[in-house]
């Protein structure tokens, strides 16, 4: 496949997620799913993402962390919204503590729906989500 | 000597999710630590002033998506002691057996992800790929891999057929012959006593006095388990609380690898005592708006759990509040990084198994 030229790598952050969509973002890793044979690496480090996997939404505290981890990501990137959650504040969308999804912060390319999103969708967001990289990067080169 | 503030969190590869420590350093020797909580607060307490008392269930689930159907449990449970409402008996028995069959499962990923924490990682991808089994089962049983939403006020909303059952009992058991050549790693891998033996050692009197709960009090000698008060069937089955007497990090470890055998062995108990058969009764649902308070406590496979329900006669609660078991750990766990090794604290701070979800809910 064309699309895996290169190996998108994965910066996770739990906004105010329940931990649903978190652990369904680690089974991706795991032997049933293992998004690691396509080169798909989870990092700890912002500088080393090229997508930034982002589950639950805003809050008041995590806003300036949220912008943080994406201005540290190198150029070009690509933000996948994982769940109700992070698409727009889902169930909790009520709460007075949650402003909403996480496009309310950064710019989101891929959306991932479900309460809690299946591995099969994380996979498939991820995999919209390395085509709008590519796009980028063309953008860039010409 | 000189002190270091090194921030641990928000974002720290060990954390699947945000929690600060301000870790206070003389050389590689922590001193003090100061958490900072706060990143996942939703204010989903006071969403019962929003929400119907008939809704809110599925928001409790949503507490922590680990624990997500014991949350549930625990919500109907106070609504049911305020609404006097009886559960039909083959519904507390599937509530009991899907319980431990989510014990099973946090202590699978918890195991996991402790074994990632002193990086063994070939171990962390066994664990988790018995825990896809265990997430099969659930997914065939209730239709939802992490949120299940089956608890209803006044019962369950799917049964699960005798066959059925018995395949369950049977794939558990197999599972749990594979989860031994597991453990045995966890119990006799040198590497892994190195990592865990001797460190963040809580003495009995200390979990005591920071009320610890769960198999953080049972890995330093406290026989706690709240299953003991024998409510929800609990009395019906045989079973002695796991205690280990080390109090360090392996010690933690092991009451859960043993645990996980436990919960096989009482969903067997389980499924041989729930009454059989082919459309029994499995809700008893309540009519019109409750009213009174209910206090509701659960053994959730970190510990203790407490809910407070106060509901006022209309259709939406006053009051709701969960005391998770998390929270309970953390003075502990405090008390614990004070003093050990930098290269420690991960391993410390992932053997209490934090919620953070849970916690600030």
């Amino acid at each position: 496949m064309s699309m895996f030229s290169r190996s998108p790598w994965i910066l996770h952050y739990d906004g105010s997620s329940c931990n649903g969509c978190d652990i369904e973002v680690l089974a991706c890793l795991t032997p049933l799913y293992d998004v690691e044979r396509f080169g798909v690496v989870n990092t700890g480090n912002p500088k080393h993402a090229d997508i930034f996997l982002v589950t639950g939404s805003v809050n008041e505290r995590n806003i300036d962390i949220i912008q943080n981890l994406y201005g540290q990501m190198p150029d070009p990137k690509v933000v996948v919204a994982v769940g109700a959650c992070a698409c727009s504040g889902g169930i909790f969308a009520r709460a007075y503590n949650i402003q909403g999804g996480i496009d309310k912060v950064i710019p989101v390319d891929v959306y991932v729906p479900g309460c809690a999103a299946r591995p099969e969708s994380i996979i498939d967001g991820v995999v919209q989500g390395i085509a709008a990289l590519e796009e980028k990067r063309k953008k860039r080169a010409s | 000597m000189k002190r270091t503030v090194i921030p641990f969190g928000p974002q720290h590869p060990v954390l699947p999710e945000p929690i600060v420590l301000d870790l206070i350093l003389e050389d590689e020797r922590v001193v003090d630590a100061v958490p900072t909580i706060g990143y996942i607060h939703r204010g989903l307490e006071m969403m019962v002033e929003r929400v119907e008392y008939t809704e809110m269930g599925f928001v409790v689930e949503r507490i922590c998506g680990i624990c997500s159907f014991m949350h549930g449990m625990g919500y109907c449970l106070s609504l049911e002691t305020i609404m006097n409402v009886e559960v039909p008996d083959r519904a507390k028995w599937l509530r009991l057996i899907w319980a431990e069959i989510s014990r099973i499962q946090s202590h699978l990923l918890w195991l996991g992800l402790g074994a990632d924490a002193f990086g063994f990682e070939n171990l962390f991808m066994h664990c988790w790929r018995m825990r896809e089994e265990i997430l099969d089962i659930f997914e065939k049983t209730t239709g939802g891999r992490v949120i299940h939403s089956v608890n209803r006020i006044g019962g369950v909303k799917r049964d699960v057929s005798d066959a059925e059952l018995a395949a369950i009992l049977v794939r558990l058991e197999e599972l749990g012959k594979a989860f031994k050549k597991t453990a045995s790693v966890f119990a006799t891998d040198p590497s892994i006593a190195h990592r865990l033996v001797g460190v963040g050692v809580l003495s009995p009197e200390d979990a005591l006095s920071t009320a610890s709960v769960g198999p953080m009090a049972r890995a330093s000698g406290l026989a706690t388990d709240t299953r003991l008060g024998g409510a929800n069937l609990y009395d019906q089955i045989d079973f002695q609380p796991v205690v280990e007497t080390a109090g360090d990090c392996l010690a933690r470890v092991a009451v859960r690898l043993r645990e996980v055998e436990q919960s096989i062995g009482i969903i067997r108990q389980a499924i041989d005592k729930m009454p059989k058969g082919e459309g029994l009764p499995l809700e008893n649902r309540p009519r019109g708006n409750p009213a009174g308070e209910a206090f509701t406590r659960l053994e959730q496979p970190r510990g203790e759990v407490v809910y407070y329900v106060k509901a006022n006669g209309t259709k939406y609660l006053e009051r709701f509040r969960a005391r998770t078991p998390t929270f309970a750990n953390i003075p502990a766990m405090i008390q614990l990084v004070k003093g050990c090794e930098l290269a420690d604290v991960p391993n410390i701070i992932l053997t209490i198994d934090p919620c953070i979800s849970c916690t600030e809910r």
